[in-house]
């Protein structure tokens, strides 16, 4: 951009979702070790909070970087709707090959999302509850 | 590298509306933010000053100082104003969260002489902000 400086639009979504920790790769021992009460073999939910990056050039004849209407409608389709009142483990293909930490589930995101047509994916974070969070912005990053 | 962010609230309305555009297409872009009437919001202001603590009094830049600057840039020009016709640095542009975040940018960043400003954060609703930073600055 001509000034020099960039501008990035944020927005936050929520979903809730229920999920265990468990790996194929670990014994049954382990896997409590490791996971301790995460691993409760009938799983466990979270309110997720979803908090999305995009970058771009602000149109100025909008004033945006991309109409939040688009950015909404694409989150819904793409993570939303997928992840809303589901079992991860069960329910999104991903998380039949990986374990659905909020690590993973931030990557996740991220891979749905980065296709957003109308501006640039900087940044993922997921706040998995108040005092957890991360955040995922590419391999580059 | 040490990162000081101090935050300040303001209210004020804004429209979005566009005189280029016809009146549907006005409508169609903007939705309910193109109520001519305008709408308010509580904006939450985020300011990110970068730097090094200086070794006498453990400071990046005093925060009594910062506070004087938000105060004087920021709260006096835009709290419980309609940024549209009030505020002489957006007009002509849509005050959408980025435009305001830019202008924002431009304001502060002369001001702050001790450390530089690194980022600024504005969030129109607890859902929604748009970030300003240095092309490249990012990522520390």
């Amino acid at each position: 951009m001509s000034d020099g400086l960039k501008i990035e639009l944020g927005r936050r979504y929520q979903f809730s979702a229920s999920h265990r920790l468990h790996s194929d790769q670990l014994s049954d021992e382990e896997n409590r070790r490791v996971y301790g009460k995460c691993n409760n073999p009938y799983g466990h939910g979270h309110n997720y909070t979803v908090e999305v990056r995009v970058s771009g050039n602000v149109d100025p004849a909008t004033g945006m970087i991309a109409n939040l209407v688009d950015l909404d409608v694409f989150v819904e389709r793409e993570v939303l709707e997928p992840f809303d009142h589901k079992l991860l483990n069960a329910e999104v293909a991903a998380f039949r090959e990986s374990v659905p930490t909020t690590e993973n589930l931030c990557k996740e995101i991220y891979r749905r999302l980065k296709h957003f047509p109308k501006a640039k994916l900087e940044c993922v974070r997921v706040e998995e509850t108040s005092n957890n969070a991360f955040e995922y912005a590419g391999e580059e990053f | 590298m040490v990162y000081l962010t101090r935050k300040l609230e303001f209210s004020a309305s804004h429209l979005y509306n566009n005189p280029a555009l016809s009146a549907e297409e006005n409508k169609r872009i903007f939705g309910k933010c193109n109520n001519p009437h305008g709408h308010g919001h509580n904006y939450t202001l985020e300011v990110t000053v970068a730097g090094e603590p200086d070794p006498v009094t453990g400071m990046v830049l005093d925060l009594k100082e910062l506070k004087e600057i938000l105060d004087r840039e920021i709260t006096q020009r835009m709290d419980h104003r309609f940024l549209n016709y009030e505020v002489e640095e957006l007009k002509g542009q849509i005050p959408t969260c980025e435009n305001i975040a830019r202008v924002i940018w431009n304001l502060l960043e002369p001001k702050i002489r001790k450390g530089r400003l690194y980022k600024v954060r504005l969030y129109e609703t607890p859902e929604l902000f748009a970030e300003c930073y240095r092309n490249g600055a990012q990522g520390a």
